[in-house]
């Protein structure tokens, strides 16, 4: 058995503090952009949140660089979204079944028989990059985007904690 | 726990094994809370993907509420002299 946690360059804690570092600087720019007014509209608060949000998604996404497939999606749709700056979906979750998947997943049906074939393609829609993969890869892909998205809870949890009253 | 590794009995187009799977959704299972102490054997993989869904989605909610919530207290604090604390209670 390979030893994973501790030689593992993406083991948890390493990219727990690749998250937190990069996070925390989105937000110190984030809150430098604020108004003098003391207190905010709500209008600005929900900016904020926005703004927030994605650098969220984008502190993760960069902290797992392009060696996972969702990353790489994910940064792919960051960057285009910020260079057309629209804001409609804010998880860009696009549903999109190309006729290759679907040969793929005919396979895959003689596989694993039964419903597993519905919940299989609701995952797709919830994992970044899911439409386009195999069912291997996408249980592989979620394995990892599960272990990351607790690490963003967490880090975001103790920063919420440190701030509030 | 079944050991068997055996090869695919399907033709030899197919590379993806049943075994790959199954292992493959009982790690996934190990990491959802609902079902992490539960024996493989007696949870269907289809329950894994469904609570895995559910799961993924709980998750997304709380960035969404979290990022709510340090919108606002933002709003009241000076992120730059407080990074090296938060740092430090985040990761010693």
């Amino acid at each position: 058995m390979k030893p994973q946690n501790l030689m593992n360059p993406t083991s948890s804690s390493s990219l727990k503090s690749r998250f937190t570092t990069r996070f925390l600087r989105a937000l110190s720019r984030i809150n430098a952009r604020k108004q003098f007014t003391s207190t905010s509209s709500p209008r600005e608060i929900f900016q904020r949140y926005r703004r927030i949000k994605v650098a969220a998604d984008k502190s993760m996404a960069y902290s797992v660089r392009s060696k996972r497939r969702w990353s790489r999606v994910m940064l792919s749709k960051l960057r285009s979204r910020s260079s057309s700056n629209s804001f409609s979906s804010v998880r860009l979750r696009r549903v999109k079944k190309s006729s290759a998947t679907k040969t793929g997943h005919e396979k895959e049906a003689k596989i694993k028989s039964g419903g597993d074939q519905e919940e299989a393609d609701e995952l797709r829609e919830l994992v970044p990059g899911g439409e386009a993969m195999d069912l291997c890869n996408l249980l592989d892909e979620t394995a990892h985007y599960i272990k990351c998205l607790n690490t963003q809870v967490q880090v975001m949890r103790k920063i919420v904690d440190f701030y509030s009253p | 726990m079944s050991s068997r590794r055996s090869r695919s009995r399907q033709s030899g187009n197919s590379r993806i094994t049943d075994d790959q799977i199954t292992d493959l959704v009982s790690k996934l299972q190990q990491l959802i809370p609902e079902l992490r102490g539960r024996r493989s054997d007696k949870v269907s993989a289809s329950k894994v993907l469904q609570e895995t869904c559910n799961y993924i989605r709980n998750l997304h909610r709380e960035v969404d509420d979290l990022s709510d919530r340090l919108s606002e207290l933002l709003a009241s604090s000076d992120t730059d002299s407080d990074q090296a604390a938060i740092i430090r209670s985040l990761l010693m």
